[in-house]
């Protein structure tokens, strides 16, 4: 079960990710106890490492390890002279001579938590690899969507807007597909990638369509600053051709629930209203997301190190 | 001047349709017979029993770094790994710092590998100042301190205008121009071939069509101007059928291929290593069969490593900022015997590709067995399985796909001038 990292749901088996979300699910109740820490990583320390600044995922990070009881040192790279040109390989290897326990990495390039991963003694977390994958954020996307449902299996789910450039986007896929959930895409097609049909998702062009039967509508933020003009014309054409409200959402079932990863452009991707009420879940997922990583690190680095022997020289 | 006998091996001279087991005789510098049993008093005999003797390789796409990066390559080593790797000949790029777009760089570069690179190095001089794609370098100056070849390489021109002149221009010296066919606007900030693989990788796709469309409009200069064109490291179908076409329409127009894009698709690229980065990128498997395909048909003319050193610490960084290229030279024979193996190509076709077509596309000297022609000769041994280690290679750098792969293949010696410069055995015997 499980391997040394986690870089991908790619990589997972579906048993992998049933006791991931099982495990998961116990932890939610350490974060309702007046006293919000348990012992179990006790002397073990986590490492975020982000060469990207993204204060939301490294809090709930810390805030997962910190209720375990780990020590978790935040080594953020962004903004430093190390941002650029660095070797990845010489900062990995740094960080494993102070023997951490674990390493959370997030990157603004795909590939470079599996690059830090192969050298590093220490198992890895992808916290985010460009458009690669963040699985933590699907996993707690799949342990949402069982609160609400009680089953992924037989659901449609229906991912909308950039999906060329959405890590979460192939998280989910490969997610939500592997626990037998059937998955759609939607969005400009500019922001389709080549041939995602070869991920094994449908796609569609129009939201009447995409969200005709789904139970479940994730909507995804958009780069606005670095997309707008050249991806979509303008966010006013994206708001009204994909920006989801009440009455488009009326085009899904009638118990369908809203989902987004944050951090929401209001008015953009979600109506202000569809942001904030139900049948949205925003606030469940960021809730369950300090359990899912304490899940992810209780099952990765909870394990017994065996430190290779130190070579004799 | 010493005599050298290559005895009993399979020799192979394209330019003289030989394919059989003879003695060589190399004196004085140049080739002085061929045939069976030659009986030579006083000569260093070369035991090539199991072995094909063929005219020694012709590169004419290599980068060696110097002046301005010899921290990646420089004239000597390059050439050390080019003999190594049973190169006689090899041209090199202008993307030198300073570019090889003046006299007094090419002249430089000559100078310097006279005295540093057992292979010979022939320079292809900037088609545009500084590769800026804009103001054309002196062809006539150029042309006469020894570039065989004009290009801008990686940095393709992009102004249509400036490439037709270029084109013009260049028939008053007449050698080819060299395009590195890549619109860089539809390539975008691409990095691996676009499709499944890029989608997968959550990496920028760089289209095929970025290639397609630029070699397009290249092959249509090229009829409108009637000067000579070179497809540098063709990589995409679509790419081989436009040059096909214009072949067949009768165009003064030649390709090559690099060793990578005949063996390695984009699912190389998928555990994201850096050494697996090339420009053009690693293609999907229908345009690698196309390649094949293209170069046993002759419509690719020649292999061409793209011999591209990068030091590990430039490719010890994300993918997306890792320079583009890998190293060529050593690896290629025992690449390439892949399409032998497989059938696709006959021993003496591919020496063909590797040696003799290159002297009609540039003027480089050898390609030839013939009695007179220059002592150039590589002994290989088509069966010798081997282990290939960067590390104990030549090349100042290390960054190859193929590290730690065993390669079917091996040279097993070279001759420049007459003089065994190389031996699997001894390694790199001069300068």
């Amino acid at each position: 079960m499980l391997g040394k990292d986690l870089l991908g749901i790619e990589d997972l088996e579906r048993p992998e990710i049933e006791r991931i979300l099982e495990t998961a699910q116990r932890m939610t109740e350490i974060g309702t106890r007046d006293v919000k820490k348990v012992p179990t990583l006790r002397g073990r320390t986590v490492v975020n490492l982000f060469f990207e600044p993204s204060t939301r995922t490294q809090t709930s990070f810390e805030i997962a390890g910190k209720r375990l009881a780990a020590d978790v040192v935040n080594f953020s790279t962004a903004g430093s002279s190390l941002s650029k040109k660095e070797s990845i390989l010489d900062t990995a290897k740094t960080l494993d001579a102070m023997d951490p326990d674990c390493v959370v990495v997030r990157h603004k390039v795909a590939g470079v938590p599996k690059r830090i991963a192969d050298v590093l003694e220490a198992p890895v977390i992808n916290a985010g690899d460009g458009a690669h994958e963040h699985p933590s954020q699907a996993l707690l996307d799949m342990l949402t969507v069982f609160q609400q449902k009680d089953r992924l299996d037989g659901l449609t789910v229906a991912i909308i807007g950039d999906i060329a450039h959405s890590r979460v986007a192939r998280s989910n896929i490969y997610g939500f597909g592997k626990m037998g959930a059937e998955v759609r895409i939607a969005g400009p097609p500019t922001m389709l990638p080549a041939d995602v049909e070869t991920l094994g998702v449908k796609a569609y062009c129009s939201l009447r369509e995409v969200l005709d039967g789904a139970d479940v509508v994730m909507a995804l933020r958009i780069q606005r600053e670095r997309l707008e003009g050249a991806c979509f014309p303008s966010v006013r054409e994206y708001a009204a051709t994909f920006g989801l409200d009440r009455a488009k959402l009326r085009y899904a079932k009638d118990d369908a629930i809203v989902m987004h990863p944050g951090p929401v452009n209001r008015g953009v991707e979600l109506s202000h209203d569809l942001a904030d009420h139900r049948p949205s879940v925003i606030l469940d997922q960021v809730r369950n997301g300090v359990a899912l990583r304490m899940a992810l690190l209780y099952l990765i680095s909870g394990r017994p190190r065996t430190r290779a022997e130190s070579p004799q020289e | 001047m010493a005599r050298l006998l290559i005895r009993g091996g399979r020799v192979l001279d394209p330019s003289s349709e030989r394919d059989e087991r003879a003695d060589l005789l190399v004196q004085d510098g140049s080739i002085a017979d061929v045939g069976p049993d030659l009986e030579v008093r006083g000569a260093e005999v070369v035991d090539a029993d199991g072995c094909w003797v063929a005219p020694g390789f012709i590169d004419l796409h290599t980068h060696l770094r110097e002046p301005g990066q010899e921290y990646k390559e420089d004239l000597g080593s390059g050439g050390r790994a080019a003999v190594a790797g049973g190169f006689t000949s090899v041209t090199c790029m202008a993307n030198t710092d300073p570019v090889n777009d003046d006299p007094a760089v090419t002249e430089y570069i000559l100078n310097r590998a006279r005295t540093d690179s057992p292979a010979k190095v022939f320079p292809i001089a900037a088609a545009t100042l500084g590769l800026d794609g804009e103001v054309m370098t002196e062809m006539a100056a150029l042309a006469a301190a020894g570039a065989v070849a004009f290009s801008d390489d990686g940095r393709t021109i992009s102004d249509a205008g400036v490439m037709r002149r270029v084109l013009e221009y260049s028939k008053l010296v007449d050698v080819p121009v060299v395009v590195h066919a890549e619109d860089c606007a539809l390539r975008g900030d691409g990095v691996v071939n676009e499709g499944p693989v890029s989608t997968r990788l959550g990496l920028p796709g760089n289209p095929c069509l970025a290639e397609d469309i630029l070699v397009a409009r290249d092959l249509m200069l090229t009829e409108l101007t009637g000067a000579r064109l070179h497809v540098a490291h063709i990589s995409s179908a679509g790419s081989v059928e436009l040059v096909r076409q214009a072949r067949e329409r009768g165009l003064s127009v030649t390709a090559e291929v690099t060793p990578h894009h005949l063996t390695l698709t984009d699912e190389a690229t998928l555990g994201y290593d850096t050494n697996t980065k090339m420009a053009p990128p690693l293609r999907s498997v229908v345009d690698v069969e196309a390649c094949r395909k293209a170069l046993s048909e002759g419509v690719i003319d020649v292999v061409a490593t793209d011999h591209a050193p990068h030091a590990v610490h430039e490719k010890e960084v994300d993918f997306a900022d890792a320079p583009p290229g890998v190293l060529g030279f050593e690896t290629a024979f025992g690449v390439v015997m892949d399409l032998v193996r497989e059938d696709e190509i006959s021993p003496l076709e591919l020496m063909r590709r590797m040696s003799t077509n290159a002297t009609r596309i540039m003027k480089v000297p050898g390609g030839s067995l013939a009695p007179g022609s220059p002592g150039d000769v590589v002994i290989l041994d088509p069966e010798r399985r081997w282990v290939y280690d960067p590390a104990k290679g030549y090349s100042k750098s290390r960054n190859s796909p193929w590290a730690g792969q065993e390669l079917t293949g091996r040279v097993v010696a070279t001759v420049v001038d007459g003089r065994l410069v190389y031996h699997c055995d001894r390694g790199v015997l001069v300068p």
